[in-house]
């Protein structure tokens, strides 16, 4: 069994075209499920790839490169509207897990308690895609299109996240719930992004929900109804939230997941336009 | 050091060569190694620790190039150009980590100490961005490393107060005195040797193979073929290669359990078979090529399937699975309870609750001069010795149980678990043998708290006084017998709480379902009890109309007055003491609650109060401890301390007790640890009886000791013994001896003086009724809880605890805090969070225990209320903190809700329902 760890892109994508790899980054997903059985491929690392690590700014945004730890975007200097995907990025699992895991690594396990995913929707992320035919981009929400299927193809890998401006008065928020502190897989979370005009009514709004669907999803109707209300105003109907099907499992049941997903959206429209600190949720 | 330099470097699998510490290496992975795994294995750095390979605990953390990663999520191939950093490396030049371990002994910070490396290292981390970090920022970066024995709190203050400087310690360490643990350096370094870091580098490994069903029949496919076909494979084992008996159970009248199931598996992670083989091999090892084919049979998994109709039957002679039951009777409590004023009643519900030591068991094995010896984590050395005399079919003088340090135990370590396999490995194979178990693995086949199912009725008069209590419970004691008795005897002894019930009945029924064995763990089911107890005494006191507290003190047991078993007491009933300690923060934090709550609309607060007590050792059975202690010739003073320490502090306690004794201080002594070959038994760490039995036995043998020497040169009682090289000066007064130990004639161990004495606790057996003499003395305690609730979420955060802990007299204070902190930290996880579904929560990312963030500030207030039979007036404690921990946040949620949840865990979408449930009914 081999390990690679090509430093040139063109050499990572020659290697998953002609061996039989499984890809690893921050190996915080690969080897948890690895558990004691030994591997049936080879390993394709792919954090020592060229252009694969750190934050750039482009005419068209924010260049994210896959292999970026949850740390490092923590740490960066953003905009606020991504004031949402950098608490998340405090939540996933504990300062360890932060310091290994990557952003693609956690869109590409495709969980659906993923904690990145929530924020990249709202933040309209694109994911682009590596392969023997070139550079593909698509949307995040298209990428993921359930638990542990995305539409990545044989023969490609995932090099970046690319997220376009947003209006500069928007704010993100996080909020994510657990039975405990750290090391926490979500019951539910939901991101925001959250913009209000010179009166204060919200005049720009993305909301997404995860841990309730197979998939990380937003609440375009909601957002829609969300234009011109009061932030402290809101209120979250269940038609709202009907495009999400929670389910029921040991850490909550499915009915109680959209009650607190309902009243995760109205307090973190409220952090985003209030201010308040961002916590651990 | 270092891994054999390969000289064929291969293009796929090329050198790694990294900074390790101050240390260049160099080593060549398998694809896909583990960090941990090289670190450890390849390079002998066994101050990484691994606790769950996967991330959930952090044990293992590591800097890389200066930031905190789990080694064992890490490939080693990523280390490549790196600069890896561990906690030995760092305490020998980090100023830092030099700092923390000073301050993590100071403060208490390590008990069993598995955890430090990755406390310290992540610390370690921390401080070099900050040397004066905010608690907050503790939690954040300590906030990936679980500890199952502390409480987190004196982590924390260790890590913020590093950069202090406290005065070194001057006292003597004698009884009352705080010192730091006897054996905690060795933790804080690193150097600590666990089950995990004792095996010689050429032992082969060993791999369990396991149940995966709750039932089962199995065949297996020709294993000799299989071992000669598969490469590396020194021995298949199955329950033929058992020479002796194939069965082992803690109560040798109940034992029950098989090494290697034969032809039926009953439960999930039931050992079939065991395959050793070269490490190489065993690294890469593959299960699921094992030759065995299973059936799932049918299966019970709950007591309500177990016990009906036609349910399958687990042991032949059980009927209706039905193992035993225990019963205890004063009084008419049914006659009691129709006529009295007042009566509540309730059912109580709770799951089965793991260990969650971050040590999973680990040992090795080895033949020498043709006796077996066990190298195993464990809290029972003799008992194991007990269990694999009958397994082997050896002479006992033939095997030698040598405990490793224990990262953590809790009473799942009391049973046999890798040790039978390690031996029947060894003389197998005539080789050592080694295995760890897997994160999953220990969680699948070891043994859990009982889940309960109870009723209870409790009746009083209008002035508060209770007249009747009526509790019935079944516990679900899992496929093996375990220590299932012991909890039905337990808990209808413990059932009433520590208070005067003049019409009782108890009756606890353990049941067996295909589940892993139920057994032993802080407690032995009188948490369990204390929930439908403490609870419904709320309930019961609202009903009356009387303050909850003040219920509590009319109704508290005193000196004198019976117990439900019909013992009473002279002395040493410190309940009421305990709970009127709690007085001032009762009053307090209930008008500040109110207050909070009359501006807070969503988050509201309440505040709980519990009590509990717990008879220490055995119930009503012989319990002895036996210490040995010697003067060699030299003038060295050795105390034999065979008490297990699993973290609790027992080493350090025992040899307090016994410098005191003896009258010197406590750094003057030597200790050997338990070792079946040369310190006595001093029984298994459980019952909280290490402190008050071993140490009685201690301060008889220092006594002993203490009266030989001064019998010699005829001093007095009161004389002063001070111990030099190759002599005794003893200071009688005005009269001064020498004792010159040349010339006292030594015995075969080296010793000129020594001392064997054995402590067993007075106890009698109970009658029919349970009525009796079951404990020599009870520990007692009442602790409070602030809890908020955000009553839409339904998330329950305690915000403070205050304990009072009546342990007759503190022999170390600091470990006395240890110990509550460290088991509220476990009450709190039952009952918020935990819950082992087999199956499902086999892990530490779905089972769930508190992390550094979810312990709030913890008060302890000490009550020393003196036993008569405890060594300087001690009780144990261990035990008793963590019963009442869960009924006090029940009480407290209900306090700020007005929802009493009968089922924990207390997750927040059971709370949440229950708000709701209750909203409707309004």
């Amino acid at each position: 069994m081999a390990y690679f760890a090509p430093t040139a892109l063109n050499d990572a994508l020659a290697m998953i075209g002609s061996e039989d790899v499984n890809i690893i980054a921050g190996g915080t997903d690969v080897f948890p499920a690895q558990g004691q059985a030994p591997l049936q491929k080879g390993l394709l690392d792919v954090t020592r790839i060229d252009g694969l690590i750190g934050l750039q700014w482009g005419p068209d945004g924010l260049r994210i490169g896959a292999a970026t730890c949850w740390s490092e975007i923590a740490r960066a200097d953003l905009p606020e509207y991504f004031a949402g995907l950098q608490a998340a990025a405090r939540t996933v699992g504990s300062v360890q897990i932060q310091n290994s895991g990557t952003i693609a690594g956690n869109i590409c396990n495709a969980s659906p308690a993923a904690d990145g995913m929530p924020p990249l929707l709202t933040l309209g992320a694109e994911v682009e895609i590596s392969g023997p035919n070139g550079v593909r981009r698509m949307p995040v929400e298209d990428f993921v299109t359930g638990p542990r299927q995305t539409q990545l193809r044989a023969g490609e890998l995932v090099t970046a996240i690319h997220i376009p401006a947003l209006p500069g008065h928007s704010r993100g928020a996080f909020e994510k719930l657990g039975s405990r502190t750290y090391l926490v897989i979500s019951i539910t979370m939901v991101a925001v992004v959250i913009g209000c005009d010179a009166t204060g009514c919200i005049d720009f709004a993305r909301v997404a929900v995860g841990s309730c669907s197979p998939v990380a999803q937003r609440l375009t109707g909601l957002e829609a109804d969300l234009i011109g209300q009061m932030p402290q105003q809101v209120t979250v109907t269940p038609d709202h939230m009907s495009p999400l099907a929670p389910i029921t499992d040991i850490r909550a049941d499915a009915g109680y997941r959209l009650d607190a997903a309902a009243e995760q959206i109205v307090r973190a429209i409220h952090k985003a336009t209030h201010g308040a600190p961002l916590t651990n949720g | 050091m270092g891994h054999p330099l390969q000289m064929d470097k291969q293009v796929l699998n090329p050198m790694t060569e990294f900074l390790l510490n101050t240390q260049n290496v160099s080593v060549s992975p398998i694809a896909g190694e583990r960090l941990s795994h090289t670190l450890r294995e390849g390079l002998g750095q066994r101050d990484v620790k691994v606790g769950c390979d996967a991330g959930d605990c952090g044990a293992c953390t590591v800097l890389i190039d200066g930031a905190p990663v789990c080694a064992c999520l890490t490939p080693t191939h990523q280390a490549e150009g790196r600069h890896v950093e561990t906690l030995a490396g760092l305490t020998t030049g980090d100023p830092d980590a030099q700092r923390l371990t000073e301050s993590f002994q100071n403060h208490g910070a390590a008990q069993c100490g598995i955890c430090t490396p990755g406390m310290m290292v992540s610390a370690v981390a921390l401080l070099r961005e900050t040397q004066t970090p905010s608690e907050d920022q503790v939690k954040d970066a300590l906030g990936g490393v679980l500890c199952r024995c502390t409480g987190y709190r004196k982590i924390i203050d260790a890590v913020v107060a590093s950069h202090v400087q406290i005065p070194a310690e001057t006292n003597d360490g004698t009884v009352g005195n705080s010192i730091r643990r006897l054996d905690g350096a060795a933790k804080v370094m690193g150097t600590e040797t666990y089950g995990d870091d004792v095996a010689p580098a050429d032992a082969l490994v060993l791999r369990i193979i396991r149940s995966p069903f709750a039932h089962a029949g199995f065949t297996f496919g020709d294993l000799q073929q299989w071992q000669a076909e598969t490469d590396g494979i020194k021995a298949v084992l199955t329950c033929a290669d058992i020479p002796g008996q194939n069965v082992f159970g803690v109560i040798p009248d109940f034992a029950d359990q098989p090494v290697f199931a034969e032809g039926t598996a009953r439960f999930r992670g039931e050992a079939v078979a065991a395959v050793v083989g070269r490490p190489d091999v065993m690294q890469v090892f593959d299960a699921t090529s094992f030759p065995v084919e299973w059936s799932e049979l049918p299966s019970a998994e709950t007591v309500a399937t177990a016990t009906a109709p036609l349910a399958p039957q687990l042991h032949s002679g059980r009927d209706n699975n039905l193992m035993c039951s225990g019963f205890v009777q004063q009084g008419n409590a049914e006659q009691t309870l129709t006529a009295a004023d007042v009566c509540v009643e309730g059912r109580f519900q709770t799951g089965f609750v793991e260990h969650a030591y971050i040590e999973p068991e680990a040992g090795f094995a080895q033949v020498n001069d043709g006796r077996i010896e066990v190298h195993a984590c464990t809290q029972a050395p003799v008992m194991d010795l007990d269990g694999l005399e009958i397994i082997l079919g050896m002479d006992r003088k033939d095997i030698r149980i040598v405990p490793t340090e224990v990262g953590g135990g809790f009473g799942s370590k009391l049973d046999l678990s890798v040790q039978p396999y390690l031996a029947l490995a060894a003389l197998k194979t005539g080789r050592p043998v080694r295995i760890t178990y897997s994160r999953s693995e220990s969680m699948q086949s070891t043994t859990k708290r009982h889940p309960s199912d109870i009723r209870l009725t409790i009746g009083a008069s209008r002035d508060g006084r209770i007249q009747g209590f009526d509790f019935s419970g079944d516990f679900n004691t899992g496929a093996y017998a375990s220590w299932g008795p012991t909890v039905s005897n337990r808990v209808p002894v413990h059932a009433s709480g520590p208070y005067r019930i003049p019409n009782y009945r108890a009756e606890a029924r353990a049941i067996h379902t295909h589940n892993p064995p139920s057994g032993a763990f802080r407690g032995f089911g009188v948490p369990q009890a204390a929930i439908a107890q403490e609870s419904l005494f709320d309930e019961l006191a609202d009903k009356l109309g009387i303050d909850r507290l003040q219920f509590r003190l009319l109704n508290a047991l005193e000196d004198n007055a019976p117990t439900v078993c019909g013992q009473v007491f002279e002395q040493g009933v410190g309940v009421k003491a305990c709970l009127q300690a709690l007085q001032p923060a009762w009053d307090n934090e209930r008008s500040a609650a109110a207050q909070f709550n009359e501006t807070s609309k969503i988050h509201k607060r309440g505040v709980g109060i519990a009590a509990g007590w717990y008879g220490c050792g055995n119930t009503s059975l012989p319990n002895p401890s036996t210490i040995k202690s010697g003067v060699r010739s030299d003038g060295t003073v050795v105390l034999h301390q065979g008490a297990m320490d699993i973290g609790q502090g027992a080493n350090t306690v025992i040899t307090q007790i016994f410098a005191t004794a003896l009258g010197i201080p406590v750094q003057q002594i030597e200790r050997i640890g338990a070792d079946t070959d040369v310190t006595p038994d001093a029984g298994k760490t459980s019952a909280s009886r290490q402190t008050y039995v071993s140490g009685s036995a201690a301060r008889l043998s220092g006594l002993a000791l203490r009266a030989t020497i001064l019998k010699r040169v005829n001093a007095s009682d009161s004389a002063k013994l001070e111990f030099g090289a190759g002599i005794i000066r003893v200071v009688d007064g005005r009269d001064e001896h020498s004792v010159n130990l040349s010339s006292v004639p030594q015995d075969d161990e080296g010793y000129v003086f020594r001392a064997q004495e054995t402590y067993d606790p007075p106890t009698k057996p109970l009658d029919k009724n349970g009525q009796g003499v079951p404990y020599a003395q009870f520990g007692y305690c009442a602790q409070l809880v602030v809890v908020e609730v955000d009553t839409i979420l339904g998330s329950v955060t305690p915000i403070r605890f205050v304990a009072a802990h009546d342990v007759g007299k503190a022999i170390n204070p600091m470990l006395v805090e240890g110990q509550v902190e460290g088991g509220i930290a476990q009450g709190l996880g039952m009952a918020l969070m935990e819950e082992y579904i087999p199956g499902r929560t086999e892990n530490l990312h779905d089972y769930l225990i508190p992390t550094i963030g979810d312990i709030p500030p913890i008060e302890t207030i000490i009550v020393e209320v003196p036993d008569a039979h405890g060594p300087y007036g001690a009780k144990g404690l261990g035990e008793h903190v963590l019963i009442p921990t869960a009924p006090a946040i029940l009480n407290a949620i209900k306090d700020a809700t007005g929802v009493r949840l009968t089922q924990i865990p207390a997750t927040p979408a059971r709370v949440r329902a229950a708000i709701k449930e209750l909203a409707n009914d309004n």
